[in-house]
């Protein structure tokens, strides 16, 4: 109870606050434009910002370790978020500056307009991409490789339960946890990455084609992407799971195989639904009469024809899709349907190691491996989800 | 009037029509599992004689058609039939088993107080930030929100659900982090046990919500009349609430009735997560186990739920077109 008094105390304190910042702002400038127009939400938001600084400052520098010996694991974990946020900052700073001194001239433009939160997040994919393509050469163990101690905790102080041939830990079996994140990209990204692109594929080319012939074919797809869209695709991709689950050991296909299968036809009705609607704009243009008027064949019209005049809107529904299967898979590893063991993935890994984070409290370093796997998830998905802010920013011509 | 009753009804039949194919493709989509569900109940040693009683029991000698009109009626007088888990433990000599109805639900009653007590929390929330970053757009308060609500849109769920134990259960213990509630527990004790798991949800609704919000308001402070509202010399945060609000009605009821959507259905992490007994839970677990009569209805109550607060969305947004209430 005397936690939220305190939070009533401080907020009628911080209104005050900006009543008298504002009256002393007007008294000291003789009544400047800046102080004299300035609403009461302008006040309180400065006032509101400069005291959240102190305080994070204040708490920065508070020690690490409390008068009887256990670690402040707070303030730890509060240096660790800024320094990752500072560090972020800057890379995402030289980045830019290295985009717009390097690289071709349409490079160079498309890096000038560009904000910190998309160079960031074109540096994150980046980074992405080379850990999962060179994966087996970064790690410094084996997929699965079981090593000698199970449990080992990141940090590698031995006094702390860490071992510094392990930098991040060793999971419950003792399989090293750097490498599994190392790998993990590779697979979980990669997964998503072929999913996207299948949905892609079937989404894309069934929606051209519907916009194309329209029709009965239209009608019929159109209906049936009505009804598989009213059920929630988490729900039914665990349904369908289920029954893959029995086929897939009927077949001795993995279930992966059918994870990925399931999801991008879940995921291609969305992908349909643009397409077509993309599609229906383009095809009444007089280049597709043309097109049609010179005997161009059917394939010819969808990808030579269409594809490349709907490109724009589908990269950022790519990015978008993208996200959604990644977060979807993600969920069902999580679930423990999904990607299956012994290949390495970030969701599966985040269900493991996630009730270690309840020893966060006495050692700091316990909740770092389940984090750090889930964060992955987390990082990349922001990433791309920035950039396509971005991109929807700047074809929206949305400059308010 | 005559004209926004009959399109209410034209959307509330057409939503009927759509919980009945969906029904279809759910009854189609279990029954097209390999083998059938008397050999999955009674497992690999099972006699020929006792999987056939079972088939009879369960009228799986029917023909399909028949099976889906009878599973239909069934799912239509709330008699959903018994699980596997269920039938086995009977098999055993079990006693006192329960029917899928009943333990459905508890939990579904547990996931509707989940998702009140969020709603309660993130709509408030939500449209309060979206009408102060629009009223502060292109502020650093617009971008830090910005960046932060992008950022909770596209981050896993477990992910904030983890942050939120580490920093409100761990570090300090404000909110237990085991939902572990049951029938009979006192109200207060329930909220509180409830509250990080609400917590996350509202994280993830409120982004979406408060984004929406704020490009609705925004959209709408280039027209004409906010910019006579404007030149009238009322304040900016009246200009927003009285004039530019009312008429961003229509999309902001529209996203809010599809994050509730989200609520009864997306649950199902958060509440693995927290160890909610909520129908997610039930859902994941029959999932594991193939227990194929709860996860049917399962699937069916959350479709139905989703279809049912679409149609919401859109007949209130219609309802609140002021050009459809008033026709000429």
């Amino acid at each position: 109870m005397s936690g939220l008094v305190w939070f009533v105390i401080i907020i009628v304190g911080l209104l005050v606050a900006a009543y008298v910042f504002r009256l002393a702002g007007q008294a000291i400038t003789s009544n400047a434009p800046k102080f004299r127009d300035m609403t009461f939400g302008v006040a309180f938001g400065y006032i509101f910002g400069a005291t959240l600084f102190v305080w994070a400052t204040y708490y920065y520098f508070q020690p690490k370790i409390t008068g009887v010996g256990t670690p402040n694991a707070g303030v730890i974990f509060f240096r660790w978020a800024v320094q990752g946020f500072i560090i972020a900052s800057i890379a995402a700073f030289l980045f830019r500056v290295f985009g717009r001194a390097v690289g071709t001239e349409v490079t160079k433009k498309l890096f000038r307009s560009m904000p910190l939160t998309a160079s960031f997040g074109i540096l994150v994919i980046i980074l992405y991409a080379i850990t999962a393509i060179f994966a087996g050469s970064i790690a410094p163990y084996g997929e699965s490789e079981i090593l000698g101690a199970a449990n080992v905790l990141a940090g590698g102080d031995i006094t702390a339960g860490g071992d510094p041939a392990y930098p991040l830990g060793t999971d419950q079996i003792g399989r090293d946890i750097l490498s599994r994140l190392i790998f993990g990209a590779r697979n979980t990204v990669g997964i998503a990455f072929i999913t996207t692109c299948l949905a892609f594929f079937i989404g894309g080319s069934l929606g051209f084609l519907a916009a194309t012939l329209q029709g009965w074919l239209d009608q019929l797809l159109s209906r049936s992407v009505d009804v598989l869209m009213a059920i929630p695709s988490l729900i039914f991709a665990l349904l369908l799971m289920t029954i893959a689950s029995v086929w897939s050991i009927k077949l001795g296909v993995p279930l992966t195989i059918f994870m990925v299968l399931i999801i991008a036809v879940i995921d291609s009705t969305r992908v349909y639904r643009l397409a077509r609607a993309v599609g229906l704009n383009i095809v009444v243009m007089d280049y597709i009469e043309a097109a049609k008027l010179r005997g161009e064949g059917l394939g010819y019209l969808v990808f030579k024809e269409i594809l490349p005049n709907a490109m724009a809107p589908l990269l950022a529904e790519f990015g978008l899709r993208f996200c959604f299967v990644f977060l979807t898979i993600a969920a069902l590893s999580f679930l423990g349907v999904g990607i299956q063991p012994p290949l390495a993935d970030w969701g599966t890994m985040v269900r493991d190691l996630g009730p270690f984070i309840n020893f966060a409290a006495f050692i700091p370093t316990a909740a770092v491996s389940p984090l750090l796997a889930a964060g992955a998830i987390a990082l990349l998905t922001v990433a791309v989800n920035f950039v396509v802010d971005w991109m929807l920013h700047k074809t929206s011509g949305l400059q308010e | 009037m005559q004209s926004i009753l009959k399109i209410v009804l034209q959307r509330l039949g057409l939503g009927i029509v759509t919980l009945f194919v969906v029904s279809i493709v759910i009854f189609v989509a279990v029954n097209s599992l390999p083998g059938d569900f008397a050999q999955a109940i009674l497992g690999q040693g099972a006699t020929p004689e006792s999987i056939a009683t079972i088939r009879r029991d369960l009228g799986l000698d029917q023909p399909l058609i028949l099976r889906y009109f009878i599973w239909l009626k069934g799912m239509l007088t709330f008699d959903l039939g018994t699980s596997f888990a269920q039938l086995n433990f009977a098999n055993f000599g079990g006693a006192g088993t329960t029917t899928v109805a009943e333990q459905i639900a508890p939990r579904l009653s547990n996931t509707m107080f989940l998702a009140s007590v969020t709603a309660c929390i993130a709509v408030p929330l939500a449209v309060t930030l979206g009408v102060l970053a629009a009223l502060y757009r292109n502020t650093a308060f617009d971008k830090a929100a910005n960046m932060f609500t992008l950022s909770s849109i596209s981050s896993p769920e477990f992910f904030m659900a983890y942050v939120l134990i580490l920093f409100f259960a761990v570090l300090n213990p404000i909110f237990p982090s085991l939902s572990n509630i049951y029938d009979g527990m006192p109200f207060s004790e329930r909220l509180e046990k409830s509250m990080l798991p609400a917590l996350t949800l509202t994280l993830v609704v409120t982004a979406h919500m408060m984004r929406m919000t704020r490009a609705a308001i925004i959209s709408l402070l280039a027209s004409p009349y906010i910019e006579m509202a404007r030149l009238k010399g009322l304040s900016p945060m009246r200009v927003i609430i009285v004039h530019a609000l009312p008429n961003a009605l229509a999309p902001i009821i529209n996203v809010i009735a599809l994050n509730l959507a989200y609520l009864i259905t997306g649950v199902v992490v958060v509440e693995v997560v927290f160890v909610y007994p909520g129908i997610g839970q039930l859902f994941v677990d029959s999932v594991k186990i193939r227990d194929i009569p709860v996860v049917q209805a399962c699937c069916l109550i959350f479709a139905a739920a989703y279809i049912l607060l679409n149609l919401t969305a859109d007949i209130l947004s219609i309802i609140s077109n002021p050009r459809l209430r008033h026709p000429k």
